[in-house]
């Protein structure tokens, strides 16, 4: 009974977090301008987005900006991680751990528009710089650093230290205990911390509004204006396509890490079972 | 010119291969390690033994150079190596947690010290093959650590500090990730293995039965200083102060006064009844003395002794357990006290004794310690 009940509240919330992805993926494929009225199956939205510069310039412009801030995010999130973990006595540590951590808790808005007035009142002084990649790089990137360093200080802190020292004791120099042992260990943990701040730059919204210039218009940007003026199948086109891409890749991803997983622990087994034995014998 | 000072006093540096001086760490004022002095002969196996917390893995740490001393120099060959980083010393240690790389194979663990060296490749090989040969791994060498037991681990930990060749091994708790009936197969296969190589070795343990079957020497510490360093054997018969009589085995102490101190006895009054000892100790008159003796060398009789004066406690069977070689007995003295007693079976049917007879407990002058600090 209890469990029927169970499934009932399951089922409406996943009804509810997908329904309206459904919707926007079928009506991608209706053959009818009217958004609502279902007129026919059709491809021809998308070959109409194929030939929107608008669309696709922008594609390419969330893509480079996301590009460099996740690479960009990734490098400085290692970097305070690092001077957290590994440091635990300096200076204005707490301030510095509370200024990691406030990206992620002030409010977008107050983020964007903050880093607006700093850039006009930098124009304004130095000439430079104008709003557009550079400025959505460097506003994404402030964000995008604080979920890095999260990510990237998690993994550094359950690291076993002896690892660090055990190769510095067989004779590595402190830069070749970082990339023969540290790096390594941490691969995978940079690796996320990428992938989320790529995801995190290519669907931004609220600080590009501020951030952006004239000719740097990001896709997401170009998606909301459009639906702003009123509802289009060629954005429902566009979001399909985006939906598409990101199911597909998260699913290989976790597929692979659990695959990953039970390899490992499947070889952990054997090796437990295999030294019983030698013990018996 | 042979005899000259110079060469003598080199002579004698040389002697000491490790040697400690006036060594102390502290952390925020609190002394880890506190004024530690220790020389290490070549090719000795020395165990660093104490409870936890007293600074054992302290003092490894700034022998492998993880730590800098506060105050005070480390020699190795008459070499001051107490600020070389660690990198440069010829000296290896095994992590209580073996620390092995897990994205490396077996292979590559050990062979990732010799390629710092730059050692040419083929070299690498055939160290590895021989290090692998020494551990007994060499079917394992593809495998990556988190496919090989606990065991093998550890092995291969050992062999990855020996492929280097180093002139000193550090171990710290080198069987504590073992569980306890592998380590005494452990332990042996460790020990052989530490003096086929012939390294010197300063391994670190809280398990007093693990240092005294694996060192030649062990220093006993407590609170960041040596209570005392000695043979096991040494440690174990004449401690030297109450803390290691305790620490090390189980022993019977009674607190008491010195009566009588002669060069070749002495006797030691206390409540429970007087002790005479074989030695004298070089004290005062009624100055506190305490008596320590282990409970196998108290035999146990029913009928009074000729002699009862001395060495003699009567009192009533408390407990007894009956371990097949020995038993283990606990006896109500009428002072209060609990007294332990170990006896040997040498007999097939030796008399047992039961629970709530009176017997009395003897032992013989040279098994009696007496301890004044
Ligand atoms: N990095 C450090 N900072 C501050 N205090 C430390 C540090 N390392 C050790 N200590 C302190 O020094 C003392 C000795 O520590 P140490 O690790 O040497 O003990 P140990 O004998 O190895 O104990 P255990 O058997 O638990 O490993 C402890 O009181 C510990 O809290
Ligand atoms: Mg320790």
């Amino acid at each position: 009974m209890e469990s029927r009940i169970g499934k009932f509240w399951l089922g409406a919330g996943y009804v509810f977090l997908y329904l309206p992805i459904l919707t926007l993926i079928v009506f991608s494929f209706n053959d009818s301008k009217m958004v609502t009225l279902w007129g026919g199956f059709t491809f021809k939205w998308y070959g109409v987005i194929a030939h929107d510069t608008e669309v696709v310039d922008g594609f390419l412009l969330s893509l480079k900006v996301a590009l460099m801030t996740a690479s960009a995010s990734v490098c400085l999130g290692m970097l305070a991680a690092f001077a957290m973990v590994r440091y635990k006595s300096f200076f204005g540590r707490t301030a510095f751990s509370a200024h990691i951590n406030a990206p992620l808790v002030v409010p977008e808005v107050i983020t964007g528009l903050s880093l607006l007035l700093f850039f006009v009142l930098c124009q304004r002084l130095f000439g430079m710089p104008e709003r557009g990649v550079f400025t959505i790089w460097a506003g994404h990137t402030s964000v995008g650093m604080a979920y890095a360093a999260v990510v990237i200080q998690s993994r550094l802190l359950e690291m076993d230290k002896s690892l660090e020292e055990a190769a510095m004791d067989l004779g590595c120099r402190p830069f070749q205990v970082f990339y023969l042992v540290t790096f390594p260990m941490i691969a995978q943990a940079l690796m996320s911390a990428w992938l989320l701040t790529f995801t995190i730059s290519l669907d931004d919204v609220v600080a590009t509004a501020f951030l952006s210039g004239p000719g740097s218009t990001t896709l997401p940007i170009v998606i909301l204006s459009r639906a702003r003026l009123g509802l289009n199948p060629t954005v429902n086109a566009i979001a399909t396509i985006t939906v598409a891409v990101v199911a597909v890749g998260v699913l290989a991803g976790s597929l692979w890490l659990n695959r990953q997983e039970r390899k490992r622990a499947a070889e952990q087994a054997a090796a437990y079972r295999e030294g019983t034995l030698a013990l018996a014998s | 010119m042979a005899n000259s000072p110079a060469s003598a006093a080199a002579k004698v540096d040389d002697s000491r291969f490790v040697r400690i001086d006036r060594l102390t760490k502290r952390f925020d004022e609190v002394a880890a390690v506190d004024d530690v002095s220790l020389d290490i002969e070549k090719g000795e196996i020395f165990a660093l033994l104490g409870s936890s917390g007293c600074g054992k893995s302290t003092l490894l740490r700034m022998l492998a150079g993880f730590e800098t001393p506060s105050v005070g120099s480390i020699y190795l060959e008459g070499n001051d190596i107490a600020k070389m980083p660690p990198y440069e010393r010829p000296i290896n240690m095994m992590f209580q947690s073996y620390a092995l790389f897990p994205h490396l194979t077996v292979w590559e663990n050990i062979a990732f010290g010799l390629k710092r060296d730059n050692m040419p490749t083929d070299q690498i090989a055939e160290r590895v093959e021989t290090m692998l040969n020494i551990v007994k791994l060499k079917p394992y060498a593809k495998r990556k650590p988190h496919q090989l037991s606990g065991g093998q681990q550890q092995r291969v930990a050992l062999a990855r500090c020996l492929a280097k060749s180093p002139k000193l091994l550090l171990l710290d708790e080198p069987l504590g990730a073992l569980d306890r009936k592998l380590r005494e197969q452990t332990q042996f296969e460790l020990h052989n293995i530490i003096k086929k190589v012939g390294v010197t070795c300063v391994l670190v343990t809280h398990d007093q039965e693990e240092a005294m079957t694996m060192a030649d020497r062990i220093a006993v510490m407590s609170e960041g200083r040596f209570k005392q360093v000695g043979k096991p054997n040494e440690i174990y018969e004449t401690p030297s102060c109450r803390f290691v009589a305790d620490f090390i085995g189980n022993v019977n102490m009674f607190g008491g006064t010195l009566e009588v101190d002669q060069p070749d006895h002495c006797v030691i009054d206390t409540m429970h009844g007087k002790f005479y000892l074989d030695h004298g100790i070089t004290g005062t008159q009624d100055m506190p003395v305490s008596v320590a003796v282990r409970p196998e060398k108290i035999n146990l009789q029913r009928d009074p002794p000729a002699d009862p004066q001395y060495n003699c406690l009567r009192g009533e069977i408390a407990d007894s357990g009956y371990f097949g070689s020995f038993s283990l007995y606990r006896m109500n003295l009428a002072s209060g006290m609990k007294l332990q007693i170990q006896i040997t079976h040498t007999e097939r049917h030796g008399e047992l004794f039961q629970r709530g007879e009176t017997v009395f407990a003897t032992c013989a002058p040279d098994s009696l310690v007496a301890l004044t600090t």
